[in-house]
């Protein structure tokens, strides 16, 4: 008798457990859709990050932890920009998870209606290597953030009504929030208009258009290809010539090439991120990982080239 | 008069006490009515904002199912959205058009683009021996150098897609030059997988590279080493261990990653090495093996998996697995090969990697064959005795392999293995007919250096130090080099 009712009461329990975790379970490819997720999905979302911040998000270990948090998930965000092509497929073959499968309401595309930048009119793996579907790194612009905010605030509505109001009003807030810190950052930068800087990695150009800067140098010589001292030359050259000032390196880039070159220009190298949570501080949080990025830049170019 | 005054003054503080104390009690009124007021307003403007939101939905509804009605169009960048109170916004410059295709344009396939992903992998290696016996002898397989000079290790053709919402597929052709340059195009894999089934069940069916350990399903390509490890091709085979079949998986509901397999292919072929393979008429552990034939489904392949994996930490993953094999053997009338094996990996990487790089990652596996050799009088073929009689018995052989590969800056891998395979002991067959080279002891130590100018080619060198009892020590080179074209294929852990 005992047994059959410590089964009965267990068996209840977890019968419970599911109408207690009535949280929506998103499960992000990148820390950067998880940021503006939680920012519209608040309490109600319980959001997993499949990269993490300081990793490197082209080459993400398909483990199969990674393929067990999929296979739970009610909605998964990816860049559709190739970025995941390394790894999010392998993970996703084993997923066996109908609501997240192509096609399926669940499964988010973010880059849907945000306007790529750098898309080949030919595919040539000789030019390094290069994204099909254009430049990935699109939430750099923080227009496009709006732009992805909106379309998860749809997402959220879409497949947890009953919570629409919330999503909608976190989604005002964000955007709200959003528009008041672009205009400071746009003053912030106002002064620097046209200044040209140095990135590691083509990983800025919405960025750098949105904001008016030029980031068109670049230490890789092409993309995906390492430094090479003879390209390392050409570009402190060009760095002179042109008078820049400041070198951007991402958090697992290779900080000391960045700083060779720099001592060779009298150029500044700022630590960036396009992840928020890649710079200390801007865990989960979009819009302070940008606040960080213009005040960066603004404080590295207020200084002059020596 | 002055009571007059008193009195007027008096009345008149009253008055005014009373007015304020009046006033005073208004004021909750007031407030009352304010607040009631406040109460109203704000139903009448929550209630126009949910209206108005509704409004919008059904618009976006509509927006959307027109969007779903029309065909999309290939991607055109649109033009950014007017900012409000923004200070000096650059009008987007547009990203440089997709042309369309015109019959002057070359067909390009790459991922996402067609309804089919295809790539191509070439892998060819140079190099040398002091062995005579390369192939099949010191290299156990089928893709391994194989010869002093030149090898094609081979020219695979990857054909990957969603068939449709139900399953997906994948198709491996693979054409291959042995030593003596003839051709040979084999069916590596095609093979049909379901997308989503209820209760995380997953089916995998057709022409399939059998999930036992982990190398066995591995390409030759996304090996660590040139060649396939000893225990590999003595238990396994020199193609690997595939036929066409099919596999129930389910994914456990467990905190850790959790997966039982349950394989079942046809036993025969020369991919079903130490099953009922005739081995081209070749004698194996001194007896002639026929093909046989299926009389019920216990003559099939089964091979049974177990797999857990667990994140140690942030940048340490564990993963081990248990496999068997169980199918007849062409040996005697009734004759059965089980093979067990253990796999265990194990990888770091930190958390700030660039390109997947600097890692440590640490693979064995571990294998055990009993072969129930059949009884036979034989005299069908030539040895020195004049037909003798062999017994039944089992014969019991293990292996094992262990490599670690370090990936030391982006784009370099040092690697190094070991490979050990023995029999348990001495078989009746070998008293009789003397010590078979199958199942001699012999391990082999091989460092390599791996360089991949990019993800898409590859260079490496390999040395190979092979002590074969009875045989000696032989000493190989192999330097081999890899091409990938077309779709970027995704990489299992």
């Amino acid at each position: 008798m005992k047994p059959n009712l410590t089964l009965a009461v267990f068996a209840a329990w977890l019968s419970v457990i599911p109408l207690l975790q009535a949280r929506l379970n998103v499960v992000a490819t990148t820390p950067d859709f998880a940021a503006v997720a939680k920012s519209i999905g608040g309490d109600l979302v319980e959001i997993t990050t499949l990269a993490r911040p300081t990793e490197d998000p082209h080459f993400v270990d398909a483990k199969p932890s990674l393929i067990l948090k999929l296979n739970r998930a009610e909605v998964l965000l990816e860049g559709g920009a190739e970025l995941e092509a390394g790894w999010l497929p392998s993970l996703l073959a084993g997923a066996r998870n109908p609501r997240i499968a192509a096609g399926s309401p669940g499964h988010v595309v973010c880059n849907q209606d945000v306007p790529m930048m750098e898309t080949p009119a030919t595919l040539d793996r000789s030019e390094g290597d290069i994204h099909a579907r254009g430049n990935p790194h699109y939430m750099t612009d923080p227009a496009n953030a709006r732009i992805v905010a909106s379309h998860l605030a749809d997402v959220f509505c879409r497949i947890d009504p009953k919570s629409a109001e919330t999503y909608r009003a976190n989604l005002k807030k964000f955007l709200d929030e959003l528009a008041v810190k672009m205009a400071d950052w746009h003053k912030t930068l106002a002064p620097y208009q046209g200044r040209q800087m140095v990135a590691y990695h083509n990983a800025w150009p919405y960025f750098a258009r949105r904001f008016g800067l030029k980031i068109a140098l670049f230490l890789e010589p092409k993309p995906g290809l390492p430094p090479t001292p003879t390209h390392l030359a050409e570009v402190i050259a060009r760095m002179k010539k042109e008078q820049v000032s400041v070198i951007f390196v991402e958090p697992y880039l290779d900080r000391r090439t960045a700083e060779t070159v720099a001592r060779g220009t009298g150029a500044k190298v700022i630590d960036v991120a396009y992840l928020p949570g890649g710079i200390k501080g801007t865990e989960n949080d979009y819009i302070k990982l940008m606040d960080y990025l213009v005040t960066s830049v603004a404080k590295a170019l207020a200084d002059p080239a020596k | 008069m002055k009571r007059s005054i008193i009195t007027s003054v008096c009345t008149v503080l009253c008055l005014s006490g009373v007015m304020s104390s009046a006033q005073q009690a208004n004021q909750p009124d007031q407030v009352q009515e304010l607040r009631h007021q406040l109460l109203q307003l704000r139903e009448t403007f929550e209630r126009a904002e949910r209206e108005h939101r509704q409004q919008i939905d059904a618009l976006q509804k509509q927006i959307e199912a027109l969007r779903q009605s029309k065909p999309q169009p290939a991607s055109t960048p649109l033009q950014a959205l007017p900012e409000p109170g923004a200070a000096s916004s650059i009008p987007p410059t547009p990203g440089i058009e997709k042309q369309g295709w015109s019959p002057a344009d070359p067909i390009r396939i790459g991922g996402g683009r067609a309804y089919m992903d295809i790539g191509l992998v070439g892998t060819f290696a140079v190099g040398g021996s002091t062995a005579d016996d390369i192939e099949g002898g010191t290299q156990l397989g089928g893709h391994d150098p194989n010869q002093r000079g030149f090898t094609i290790q081979g020219v695979e053709v990857n054909f990957a897609g969603a068939v449709d919402p139900y399953f997906r597929a994948n198709a491996n052709l693979a054409y291959l030059l042995d030593s003596e340059g003839e051709s040979s195009f084999e069916l590596e894999e095609a093979w049909m997988e379901t997308i989503a089934l209820p209760a995380n069940l997953q089916v995998r069916a057709g022409q399939y590279l059998t999930e036992f350990g982990r190398l066995n399903t591995q390409h030759p390509h996304s090996w660590s080493f040139v060649d396939v490890p000893l225990v590999n091709g003595r238990f396994l085979g020199p193609d690997g261990l595939r036929n066409p079949g099919m596999r129930v998986s389910w994914l456990a509901p467990t905190p850790f990653y959790s997966e039982v397999f349950l394989g079942v292919q046809n036993s025969q072929g020369e991919t079903a090495y130490s099953f009922r393979n005739d081995h081209e008429g070749e004698p194996l552990f001194g007896r002639q093996v026929s093909r046989g034939q299926v009389n019920s489904i216990g003559d099939l392949l089964f091979t049974p998996r177990y797999a857990a994996s667990f994140d140690l930490s942030d940048t340490q993953t564990v993963m081990a697995g248990a496999s068997a094999g169980f199918g007849p053997n062409g040996s005697g009338a009734d004759t059965d090969t089980q093979i067990y094996g253990i796999d265990l990996f194990w990888k770091w990487k930190p958390s700030n990697h660039h390109g997947g790089f600097p890692f440590v990652a640490w693979q064995t596996e571990v294998m055990l064959q009993r072969y129930q050799a059949g009884s036979t009088f034989d005299g069908s073929y030539e040895t020195d005795g004049d037909g003798s009689y062999l017994p039944e018995e089992t014969l019991t052989d293990w292996g094992l392999y262990s490599q670690i590969a370090w990936g030391l800056h982006k784009n370099w891998i040092a690697a190094f293995r070991c490979d050990y395979v023995t029999r348990a002991d001495k078989a009746d067959y070998e008293y009789v007919l003397g010590d078979d080279p199958h199942r001699l002891p012999r391990w082999r130590l091989s460092p390599n250096l791996t360089w991949f100018p990019t993800e898409f080619s590859k260079l490496r060198l390999q040395y190979n130090y092979d002590d074969r009892e009875e045989i000696g020590v032989d000493h190989s080179v192999w330097l081999q080099l890899e091409m990938s074209l077309g779709a970027h294929a995704a990489h299992k852990f």
